[in-house]
C-alpha cells in the first residue's frame, strides 16, 4: 500500500512538469498580454512596465525563472491584483470554494443517493419514473438556469434567504443547493444503475436465500458494490466542486478560487493562472489517489497490481 | 409585482445604512492598482477619491474647481503660472502635514520613467515634464571619425532606438565634422559604439552618442514648492482647463514616507496599499480590502473637513455581472449600481422610474475604419457608410438607454464646446457615392466586409442594426466577427481590421481629450489617418488661451474630421444607474464623479423593494 502511494506521488511529478510547461506557453501564445488596455501606451513605457514583472526577458528564459522560483514554492506576483501574491490569493480564495463545494457534495449525496437506491429497489414502478425524472431535469437544467431560479423563489418571492455574498450561513444555502442539485441529479442515476447490477449479482441472490432481511441485504451486502460508479465519479467531480465554479460565484458574489481562475484568463494575469492550474491539478492527482484507495478497499478486485 | 415582496428577514445593508451611515456602493470590477499614480481604471477613480484629495476638489454638481487641499490659488496673466495656498490644517491619515514638498515628491514619482506610469502624460503639460519623463536622450556627441565631404550646417539624424534626435553638422572646408549641435535631443535611446553619418555627399563620419536621462533639477520640471505651504506649477501653455485636470488621480499625491517605507517610488506591485499600510489625505481611510469581495473605507478623523464628511464608511462591492448587480440592489444589498443589463433598461424604467438613473457621460461610441486598404482607403466609402448611418434609429430601437446620436466626434457642451452636427444620415446621396466608387472601379458590389467587436451582447446588436443598414442601403455584406477583449486590443494596435468597434472616455472636461487622439501618429490614432492641418490645429489650439479662438480651431478639427471621415460616430453614452432614493448629494455628472464627502444617507417615504 505505501509503496503504491509513493509510486503514485513519483509519478505525478512529471506530470505537474508538463502541465506547468504547456499551460506557460498555451497563456504567452495567446494575444494580448496583462498590460495591454484601452489605453494605449507608447511602446518605450510598455516595455519599462513589463519589464518590472521580468516580461521583458526572452520567452524561455522567464519560462526557466518560472520554474526555479515554482521549485522554491514561488508562484509570484498577481499581475492584476497589484500588490498581492498568487499563492496568497489561493490561500484566500480556496477555502471558500471548498466550503461550497463540500456543502454542495453534501447536499448531492444527501439526496442522490436515497433517490438512487430507492429507484433501483422498485424498478420501473410509480416512484422510479418520479425520481429519474427529476434527476434528468436536475442534469439538463444548467446551473447558470438553476441558480437564477431558486433565487427567484428562495430569495424574492418568499425572502427567505439573501440572493448573493459569502457572509453568513444563510448565504451559503442557496448557491450550495444549486451546485447540489445538480450534482445529486447525477449521482442519483449512477446509484440506480450501479444497485440495478449488483442486485442482480449471484451473492446477493444467495444473501437472499440463506434469509437476509431485505434492508440487509441492500446496506450489506449490496451497497458496497453500487456505490463503485459513484466513487468513480465523486473523485473529479469533488476536485471541480472544491476547486470553485466560475458561473455560481458569478451569481452569487462570492469569492472562490473559480472566479480568480476566469478572470485571470481574461486579463492574462500569467501568474494567476499558472497557479490555479497548477493548484488544481494537485488536487485532482490527490483526489484521484484517494479515489482509487477508497475503490481498493470497497473492491478486492482492483487491489491486484 | 412579486418582488416587491422581498427584503429577507434580517434587514437589508441599505435598511441598516441609515443608522450606520454606510454607503453600500456597486464598484463594478476589482481594481487593478489603489495607487493614484499607476491606476488606470474607473473603479479605481471610484475608490481613490475616497482615500487621497488633490489640490483642488469638485464641486458636487457642476464639477468645478473648489479649493482641495490648497485654499486659494493665482493665475498668472499669461495663465502660464499657478501658485497654491495649501491650507495649514490639511493632515494625512497618520497626522502629518501636507506639505507643497509632497506634491513635488508626487509629480517627480509618477514622471519617472523607471515607474512606468500608465498616466503619466497626464502631466506632460507641465513644464519640461515631458522632457524629464521621455527619459534616454542624447547628451553629448562625440565624433570618433570626422570623415570628409560633408556639408556644413546639414541636419542628421539618428537611426535607432530612439526617435526624435535632431543634430546639426558642422564641418571645416574639406567637409569633415567638427562638431554635431544638438537641437533635438530626442527620447529612448540606448548606448551605441558608433554610428554612421549620412548626407548627400559625405562619407566615412561615425559618431557616438552619450547617452542619458536628464536629471529631475537639471530637466527644471515647473513644479517647486515655494515653502511647505505654497507650490508653484509653471505651464508649457495656457491650459485653460487645467485646474479640472488637476482633479485626475495622476496629479494626487502620495505620502512620501509610506512610499519610501515601501521602496515604491519606482517600483510596482509593492504592499503599500493594502489596509493599514496606505495613508491619504482623503476623508476616507482604506480600512479592508478582500480581493474580489469588498473594499472598505471608513471616515478619516484626521480629514481638515471631516465636519461636511456624513458617510461613516463606503462599501464597495466589485460585482461584474450586471444581474447580479440588479439582484443586489433589489435586495437591499447595493445603494447603487455600477451598471444595468440593457435587456432590464425596457422594464424598470416602466415599473420602476424612481431608482433608474440615466446620466449623461462624457463619451462618444464609434466605429474606426482602417485607411490603408481599401476599400476604406478611399473617402468616398467611408463617407457613404457614415451617411447610410441612421444614428437615430440606433439609440431608440436598439440602446434603448437614452443614448444620445452622434453627429460629431466631441459630446456636444463638452467644456462649453458644441460642434456643428456634420454626420447627417443621407441614404441617396450614399447610394450615389458607393455607385461613383464602383463605377470608377469597374466593381459590380463592394466585397465583404469584416466588422470586428469584442464581445458583448450590446455590441452585437448594434452591430446587426448596423449590417442591416448598409446591406439595405450601400448593397454591402458585413461580416460580424466577435473576439475577446484582450485579442481584440492587440488587432485594433496592429491595425489588423477593416472596420472596427471602439469608445473614448474623457479623461477631463475639455475637447482636447477627444480632439488629440486623431494626430499623426497618435497612440489611439489606429486609423492610418493623418493630416497636417488638424495636427496643426491642435497646435494652435494648445498654445491659445482665449476661448473662442480655440473652439474655432476645434471647430475646424471636428470639420476635417466629418470631410475625411475615419471614424464613424454613432452615439454619446449615457451612464445608466440604479440608485436608492436614500441616497442624497449625489448628482449627475459628465464624468462619473461624485465627490463622497457631501453624500448623506436619508430616509424617505417610498415603497423600496
Amino acid at each position: 500500500m505505501v509503496k503504491f502511494i509513493v509510486v503514485r506521488i513519483l509519478q505525478a511529478i512529471p506530470t505537474l512538469f508538463v502541465i506547468a510547461t504547456l499551460t506557460f506557453f498555451m497563456t504567452r501564445l495567446a494575444p494580448g498580454g496583462p498590460f495591454d488596455s484601452e489605453k494605449n501606451i507608447p511602446a518605450e513605457i510598455k516595455e519599462k512596465l513589463e519589464a518590472h514583472f521580468g516580461l521583458e526577458k526572452p520567452l524561455h528564459e522567464q519560462y526557466f525563472l518560472y520554474l526555479g522560483n515554482l521549485l522554491q514554492g514561488d508562484l509570484g506576483p498577481s499581475f492584476k491584483y497589484m500588490g498581492w501574491e498568487v499563492s496568497e490569493l489561493i490561500a484566500k480564495a480556496f477555502p471558500v470554494s471548498a466550503q461550497l463545494g463540500l456543502f454542495s457534495l453534501l447536499i448531492a449525496l444527501v439526496l442522490g443517493l436515497p433517490a438512487g437506491v430507492v429507484a433501483a429497489l422498485r424498478k420501473n414502478s410509480a416512484y422510479d419514473y418520479c425520481l429519474m425524472t427529476t434527476a434528468m431535469l436536475g442534469i439538463c437544467l444548467p446551473t447558470f438556469v438553476m441558480g437564477p431560479l431558486l433565487i427567484l423563489l428562495f430569495s424574492s418571492w418568499l425572502g427567505w434567504l439573501p440572493p448573493l455574498g459569502w457572509y453568513s450561513f444563510a448565504d451559503m444555502i442557496l448557491p450550495s443547493l444549486t451546485l447540489g442539485l445538480f450534482y445529486g441529479a447525477y449521482i442519483a442515476r449512477l446509484t440506480r444503475a450501479g444497485m440495478l447490477e449488483t442486485l442482480n449479482q449471484d451473492y446477493i441472490r444467495t444473501a437472499r436465500a440463506k434469509g437476509a432481511s431485505p434492508i440487509r441485504v441492500v446496506l450489506r451486502h449490496a451497497i458496497k458494490g453500487g456505490l463503485l460508479p459513484v466513487v468513480t465519479f465523486l473523485g473529479p467531480a469533488f476536485a471541480g466542486l472544491i476547486s470553485g465554479s466560475f458561473i455560481i460565484e458569478s451569481i452569487f458574489f462570492i469569492p472562490g478560487l473559480g472566479r480568480f481562475f476566469v478572470t485571470a484568463a481574461f486579463n492574462r494575469d500569467y501568474t494567476m493562472v499558472l497557479g490555479t492550474v497548477l493548484f488544481y491539478a494537485c488536487l485532482i492527482i490527490i483526489l484521484n489517489l484517494v479515489v482509487d484507495l477508497i475503490q481498493a478497499s470497497l473492491d478486492p478486485k482492483s487491489r491486484e497490481p | 409585482m412579486l418582488f416587491l415582496l422581498g427584503g429577507c428577514s434580517a434587514p437589508s445593508n441599505v435598511e441598516n445604512a441609515i443608522e450606520e451611515k454606510i454607503l453600500h456602493f456597486g464598484l463594478g470590477s476589482e481594481p487593478q492598482y489603489l495607487d493614484p499614480h499607476l491606476a488606470s481604471s474607473v473603479s479605481a477613480h471610484n475608490v481613490i477619491i475616497a482615500l487621497i484629495e488633490g489640490l483642488v476638489s469638485e464641486d458636487p454638481k457642476t464639477l468645478k474647481p473648489i479649493p482641495g487641499v490648497a485654499e486659494s490659488w493665482d493665475i498668472s496673466e499669461d495663465g502660464l503660472l499657478y501658485t497654491f495656498h495649501l491650507r495649514k490644517n490639511a493632515k494625512w491619515s497618520n497626522g502629518d502635514p501636507v506639505t507643497a514638498h509632497d506634491f513635488v515628491y508626487s509629480y517627480r514619482r509618477i514622471l519617472n520613467p523607471n515607474l512606468a506610469s500608465q498616466y503619466a502624460s497626464m502631466l506632460h503639460g507641465l513644464k519640461n515634464a515631458r522632457k524629464y519623463h521621455e527619459g534616454s536622450r542624447v547628451l553629448s556627441v562625440e565624433i570618433l571619425n570626422a570623415g570628409r565631404g560633408y556639408s556644413n550646417r546639414s541636419e542628421v539624424s539618428l537611426v535607432g532606438s530612439g526617435t526624435g534626435f535632431l543634430g546639426q553638422l558642422e564641418t571645416n572646408t574639406s567637409g569633415s565634422i567638427t562638431s554635431v549641435q544638438i537641437i533635438d535631443a530626442g527620447k529612448n535611446y540606448s548606448s551605441y559604439q558608433s554610428i554612421e553619418i549620412f548626407d548627400e555627399n559625405g562619407t566615412d563620419g561615425t559618431i557616438r552618442p552619450l547617452i542619458g536621462s536628464l536629471s529631475w533639477e537639471e530637466a527644471k520640471v515647473g513644479a517647486v514648492a515655494i515653502d511647505n505651504h505654497t507650490l508653484q506649477l509653471t505651464l508649457e501653455n495656457p491650459t485653460p482647463y487645467f485646474l479640472e485636470l488637476l482633479n485626475h488621480y495622476s496629479w494626487f499625491p502620495a505620502h512620501p514616507p509610506t512610499i519610501k517605507k515601501f521602496d515604491a517610488f519606482e517600483k510596482q506591485g509593492t504592499p503599500w496599499t493594502r489596509p493599514g499600510n496606505y495613508v491619504g489625505n482623503g476623508p476616507f481611510i482604506l480600512s479592508e480590502h478582500k480581493v474580489n469581495s469588498v473594499i472598505e473605507v471608513k471616515k478619516n478623523p484626521n480629514y481638515w473637513d471631516a465636519e461636511t464628511v456624513s458617510l461613516e464608511a463606503i462599501r464597495f462591492y466589485p460585482i461584474e455581472s450586471a444581474d447580479t448587480e440588479e439582484r443586489a440592489f433589489r435586495s437591499g444589498f447595493l445603494h447603487l449600481t455600477q451598471t444595468v443589463s440593457p435587456d432590464r433598461i425596457d422594464f424598470l424604467k416602466q415599473n420602476h422610474p424612481e431608482v433608474i438613473h440615466f446620466e449623461p457621460y462624457l463619451g462618444t461610441y464609434f466605429y474606426r475604419f482602417n485607411l490603408e486598404e481599401p476599400p476604406f482607403d478611399d473617402v468616398r466609402v467611408r463617407l457613404a457608410f457614415n451617411l447610410a448611418t441612421d444614428r437615430q434609429a440606433i439609440v431608440e430601437k436598439v440602446t434603448k438607454g437614452g443614448q444620445v446620436p452622434a453627429r460629431c466626434f466631441t459630446p456636444p457642451g463638452t467644456g462649453g464646446f458644441s460642434p456643428e452636427s456634420r454626420f447627417r444620415f443621407d441614404p441617396q446621396k450614399a447610394k450615389a457615392l458607393i455607385q461613383d466608387y464602383l463605377d470608377e472601379k469597374g466593381l459590380k458590389s463592394l466585397p465583404k466586409i469584416e466588422l470586428k467587436y469584442n464581445t458583448s451582447e450590446g455590441h452585437k446588436k448594434v452591430a446587426e442594426a448596423l449590417q442591416g443598414m448598409w446591406k439595405n442601403h450601400l448593397g454591402v455584406e458585413i461580416q460580424l466577427l466577435n473576439m475577446e477583449w484582450k485579442v481584440f486590443l492587440s488587432t485594433i494596435e496592429k491595425q489588423d481590421f477593416a472596420l472596427a468597434r471602439a469608445g473614448w472616455i474623457g479623461d477631463y472636461v475639455d475637447a482636447n481629450t477627444f480632439l488629440h487622439m486623431w494626430r499623426t501618429g497618435d497612440g489611439h490614432n489606429n486609423t492610418g489617418w493623418s493630416n497636417v492641418r488638424y495636427d496643426e490645429l491642435l497646435e494652435l489650439a494648445a498654445k491659445e488661451s482665449d476661448p473662442e479662438k480655440r473652439f474655432l480651431y476645434f471647430e475646424e478639427c471636428e470639420k476635417l474630421l466629418s470631410e475625411h471621415a475615419p471614424i464613424l460616430p454613432i452615439y454619446f453614452y449615457v451612464h445608466v444607474t440604479l440608485r436608492s432614493p436614500t441616497v442624497k448629494g449625489w448628482h449627475p455628472t459628465l464624468l462619473d464623479h461624485h465627490p463622497y464627502k457631501y453624500v448623506r444617507l436619508k430616509n424617505v417615504d417610498a415603497n423600496l423593494w
